[in-house]
């Protein structure tokens, strides 16, 4: 292997030298400073004679008298069935003092895009125990469905509750999956605090699901263009997990704005034409070889369910992150504000949020055969709800309808009982349901125009007496 | 194209000068614009985009991690084109034409592999042969000289190839031929086999393009009700993300009454092409209760597949189209997103330092998606035969505002315009099509039809339905300061008709399974319930009668459950007698 002092221009986190062989593209780099410090990059752009390296330590540090060397190969990302329990750093070393990692295999960081006619199109629920979630907007196995947040939000409690919640229902029964296969959770921050770093651990320790997760720690004071790697190196460990190892693996990348906000950085640097907002015009290409890594594959028991968490810059969703990152995701659930302010847990506003996958995980012999019906009319109903509340600011409640000030109380009631229910409180799909019923039956019978009426008559309850027994009975 | 048909011009070979992403340089490659030509080792697919002095530029198909300078670079001699002949429908390709499930065999793999080829049509499966001609016949380009029963659905018209010269028959025979072997012999020497190639940037010839007189009818509502497409027609259907334009090509895909569909899946969710696989064998045809793949070619290069092979997904989609419609068939093309072909021009161009024009958007986007919109029509094809392309294209704003390049190109092409609303979205009112901002400019010249085929009062009875609904959004501006209550009584009926409009006629349920596909014949028998009770509605009102006890009667709400129904017809008869019956009976 050839080493080179041919630094000639160090500009951001980029390095250009010159070289006399040919050297590939996206080819891995160590770059050693005079004091010794090793640093690894990737090759950006190859051409005969010079090429572009990108560092992901940051190029601090580095003069035109470090050494330069090519290591022949792509980047790989060591993977094993003991990774884990482990927690590593963004770029997959072991930060834990556990043993040795000794990979069974090593494997190209950048994935190869899944042939479609190869996938298994998602259709298993995935119980969260979340009502706003399971009844409104359902996760299934393989899905890749995104929160949007914003800063200061709960949005990590919100993704904590879904890990913890999600592993149960399999456990309990004793029975494990039918095809066998085990829950796993990995972690990857990128950018993150060290506090919010710290919740996650506290709470993998505390309920002992580190043992089933495998945590990448890229944090807000390790360097930024190491971020990019970070989701690949989780994502490679997803898929061997999944897919070699038969495992159910859930993914959680927080935060993807500090992922982009790296790719820009880049950008930036290489002097690229900037897209919108200064981000790069292949972002949405690149957000895609990530996202599109979640998934099922014919023939393999496991499955790559995604939940990226971003925070929107401005809490606008029109922002190129949030845009493209809904553009390519099955969905997105939405942290809101208001709700928050108002003390909701977890504050979802269901009515922007959306699940794609929901229409095939749901039904009969999935969840239960009104669930479309109850949903569709929820929604409905909800939205109804929305609207009458600026109206009412302005007329008062007086001036309004019956059935109007019912779909008033339908909209306060479905925040405060079924949306409301707490981050540590889990509720099982007949239980999302029957609530959903009892809020349903605040509204008359005619107004259910979603629901098909043999659920009606299954299910609706004809007056609060009956409210009242029904849920003596649960 | 298949890597055998390699022409072996050692001499025009050249050698990689640098690589950047899809994009590289290639030095001494003796090459012509858009030949196909082999990257590297692995021999990648690329096509050649730029010639300057002994440069050439090459966007490649397939990743390029690890190529690097030095290693060679080979010409085909030929432009990228599709192979054309049976096969093509019930399969799965990429962008370049590379059969999905071909593949997956070849590279032993779910994942897709680098450096493997395969031709868009199987060379070796035999097809039952039927001559249309017989010695002695006179040919010419385009003329069918005999079929072949490609799937239960589709008979494919073996045609002479266009660049073809004809003359007169020598020999036809009926029997099992592959798609390479000769099946027409002419005097002149020129041999028809059933396969054809065609360079997808090139449109085939047609000989006049006519203007289009029957609707592509879809099975929903608001589409054929309020803004139908024509059969050769263009219609974008711009949304936000999550607002409804791939359900929306899925229903089009399902049920609209073209001969043969061609789907793209250009730059979108893997996902969402498996569906499509998964679903179409087991869907029927509307039309004929044969699966839906028999009359289907999906391409799907999905959003993390290579950016090169995005952009010229749409041209191998509708080089296909073209084929089909020289049989003399319907054809309808749907392409989910146009957005992200454009943005894969963008990426392009940006890696070769072309001259950005708006948004980063090259200069020619303009010019690239007037001539892809161009090569619908309704056509006179050079064998005398008419056949349509019908294009449908999705477009995904940014932000989802339509003031962006890609919307507007668009809208100053297309004569249909689907306007997806979130709005509309988030209260899951589906399809989210905006009646307000939506538009057919096809409408007056389909409305013929749909009096002949439907009813003679097919357009008044829209007329109405379109008056009432824009009186709707300048009342609820109204209500929006007062409240309902506050309003006239004939303007609260209003808006309940409204309403019944909104709720019953405009939704529609692509996941129910009887309300998915609403033949024209519902379509208006439900607009005519809701103007029976409209009527009677404000006959009673004028008759004194409150419009509260008006709008309260027990029948009426039954509207909202028509598009469920199978049995419509009996359904509506009673629904229309009991509106009548309890409205009349209130004065
Ligand atoms: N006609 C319909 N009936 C019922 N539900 C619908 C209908 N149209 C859309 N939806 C709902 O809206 C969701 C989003 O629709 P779709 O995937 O078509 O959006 P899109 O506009 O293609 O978004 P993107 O730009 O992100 O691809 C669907 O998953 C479905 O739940
Ligand atoms: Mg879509």
């Amino acid at each position: 292997m050839k080493e080179y002092q041919t630094i000639t221009e160090i500009s951001g986190p980029l390095v250009y030298a010159e070289v006399d062989e040919a050297i590939g593209y996206d080819e891995i780099v160590e770059i050693e400073t005079a004091q010794g410090e090793t640093l690894r990059g990737q090759v950006l752009e190859s051409s005969e004679d010079v090429v572009a390296i990108q560092v992901f330590e940051g190029t601090s540090g580095i003069d035109r008298d470090a050494s330069v060397r090519f290591l022949g190969e792509t980047m790989k990302m060591p993977v094993t069935e003991d990774l884990l329990g482990r927690v590593l750093d963004g770029s997959g070393r072991p930060i834990d003092d556990g043993p040795e990692i000794v990979p069974e295999e090593r494997q190209d960081i950048v994935g190869a895009a899944i042939n479609p006619y190869s996938r298994e199109y998602p259709e298993e629920f995935i119980e969260t125990g979340v009502s706003a979630i399971d009844g409104m907007n359902t996760l299934v196995r393989g899905q890749k469905l995104p929160i949007f947040s914003s800063s200061g939000q709960p949005h990590s409690e919100l993704a904590m509750q879904i890990a913890r919640q999600a592993s149960v229902p399999e456990e309990e029964e004793g029975d494990d999956d039918e095809d066998g296969s085990e829950f796993a959770v990995i972690f990857g921050a990128m950018g993150i605090t060290q506090e919010e770093a710290n919740e996650f651990m506290e709470d993998f320790e505390r309920t002992g699901a580190l043992e089933r997760s495998v945590v990448f720690m890229n944090l807000a004071d390790d360097p930024a263009v190491e971020r990019t790697v970070t989701p690949r190196m989780v994502l490679t460990t997803a898929e061997y997990l999944a897919f070699e190892k038969d495992y159910h693996v859930l993914v959680i990348l927080t935060d993807m704005t500090n992922y982009c906000e790296a790719l820009r950085e880049i950008g930036a640097a290489r002097e690229e034409v900037p897209g919108r907002r200064g981000y790069p015009g292949y972002m949405y290409t690149d957000l895609a070889q990530l996202y599109e890594r979640a998934g099922r594959i014919k023939g393999r028991d496991g499955s790559v369910t995604q939940i990226p968490i971003l925070t929107m810059p401005g809490d606008d969703d029109t922002h190129p992150i949030p845009d493209l990152t809904g553009y390519i995701t099955e969905g997105q659930i939405y942290v809101d504000p208001d709700l928050n302010s108002q003390g909701l847990q977890p504050p979802i506003n269901v009515l922007p949020s959306l699940s794609r996958l929901m229409d095939d995980g749901i039904g009969e012999g999935l969840t239960r055969e009104d669930h479309a019906d109850v949903k569709d009319q929820m929604f409905a109903a909800y939205a109804e709800g929305e609207d009458l509340r600026d109206l009412v600011n302005i007329v008062g409640r007086e001036a309004l309808s019956e059935l109007d000030n019912k779909y008033l109380d339908f909209a306060d009631a479905f925040e405060s009982e079924f949306i409301d229910q707490g981050f540590e409180t889990t509720r099982d799909i007949e239980e999302t349901l029957s609530i959903g019923w009892d809020l349903l039956s605040m509204l008359p019978k005619d107004a259910l125009n979603r629901i098909d009426e043999e659920f009606i008559e299954e299910h609706y309850r004809e007056d609060d007496a009956e409210r009242e027994v029904v849920e003596a009975a649960d | 194209m298949s890597k055998a048909d390699t022409t072996d011009a050692e001499t025009d070979n050249g050698v990689i000068q640098s690589v950047s992403g899809p994009v590289v340089t290639a030095r001494d490659l003796n090459a012509r614009m858009n030949d196909v030509v082999y990257v590297g080792d692995e021999g990648l697919m690329g096509e050649v985009i730029e010639i300057e002095g002994d440069l050439t530029t090459v966007q490649v198909y397939e990743e390029t991690s690890g190529v690097g300078p030095g290693e060679p670079v080979e010409n085909t001699g030929e432009p990228l084109s599709v192979d054309l002949g049976p096969g093509v429908l019930d399969a799965i390709y990429d962008g370049v034409q590379r059969p999905l499930d071909v593949l997956e065999g070849k590279m032993g793999s779910p994942y897709l592999d680098r450096g493997v080829d395969a031709p868009g049509i199987d060379l070796e499966e035999e097809w039952e042969f039927e001559p249309a001609v017989e010695a002695g016949d006179v040919v010419e380009p385009g003329d069918v000289v005999g079929v072949v029963e490609e799937t239960v659905t589709i008979d494919h018209k073996v045609m002479v190839p266009p660049d073809y010269e004809g003359g007169e028959v020598v020999a036809a025979e009926a029997g099992s031929f592959t798609v390479t072997e000769t099946v027409v012999e002419l005097d002149n020497g020129e041999e028809v086999s059933m396969h054809q190639e065609w360079p997808v940037r090139e449109a085939r010839p047609a000989n006049d393009k006519k203007t289009p007189r029957t609707p592509l009818v879809s099975g929903q509502r608001i589409l054929d009700g309020l803004f139908p497409i024509a059969k050769g027609g263009t219609a974008a259907i711009p949304g936000p993300f999550g607002s409804g334009k791939t359900v929306t090509q899925h229903q089009l895909a399902k049920y609209a009454d073209a001969d043969i569909i061609v789907y793209v899946g250009c730059g979108e969710r893997g996902n969402e092409m498996t569906e499509v696989i998964e679903d179409f064998p087991e869907l029927e045809d509307p039309a004929n209760g044969n699966p839906l793949m028999a009359r289907t070619s999906l391409i799907a290069n999905t959003s993390n597949m290579p950016v090169a092979a995005r952009e010229s997904c749409i041209y191998t989609g509708i080089t296909i189209a073209e084929y089909y419609r020289d049989m003399g068939y319907d054809v309808a093309l749907m392409a989910d997103s146009t957005s992200r072909w454009a943005e894969a021009m963008r990426e392009i161009s940006s890696r070769l330092e072309e001259m950005p024009g708006e948004e980063g958007y090259p200069a020619y986007l303009a010019a690239r998606l007037a001539q892809f919109y161009e090569r619908a029509g309704y056509f006179e094809n050079i064998n005398g035969t008419e056949g349509s392309v019908s294009a449908i294209g999705a477009v995904s704003p940014p932000g989802g505002d339509f003031s962006e390049p890609v919307t507007q190109n668009t809208l100053r092409i297309v004569k249909t315009f689907w306007a997806l609303d979130a709005d509309l979205a988030e209260r899951r009112h589906f399809p989210s099509i905006n009646w307000n901002e939506s538009y057919s400019l096809y409408k007056d010249q389909l409305d013929p039809w749909f009096e002949d085929e439907v009813a003679d009062d097919w357009a008044e009875r829209r007329q109405w339905a379109v008056d009432v609904l824009d009186e709707e959004t300048e009342l609820q501006e109204i209500v929006q300061l007062v409240g309902k209550d506050a309003l006239p009584d004939d303007q609260q009926l209003t808006l309940e008709v409204a309403r019944y409009l909104r709720e019953a006629y405009l939704q529609q349920n692509a996941f129910h399974p009887v309300d998915t596909f609403c033949p024209p014949e519902k379509t208006y028998l439900m607009l005519t319930t809701i103007q029976t009770f409209n009527d009677e509605a404000f006959d009673a009102l004028d008759a004194g009668v409150p419009v509260e006890e008006i709008v309260d009667i027990e029948s009426a709400p039954r509207i909202n459950r028509i598009g469920v129904q199978e049995d419509y017809e009996e359904y509506v008869e009673d629904l229309k007698a009991e509106i009548t019956e309890e409205l009349r009976s209130l004065y």
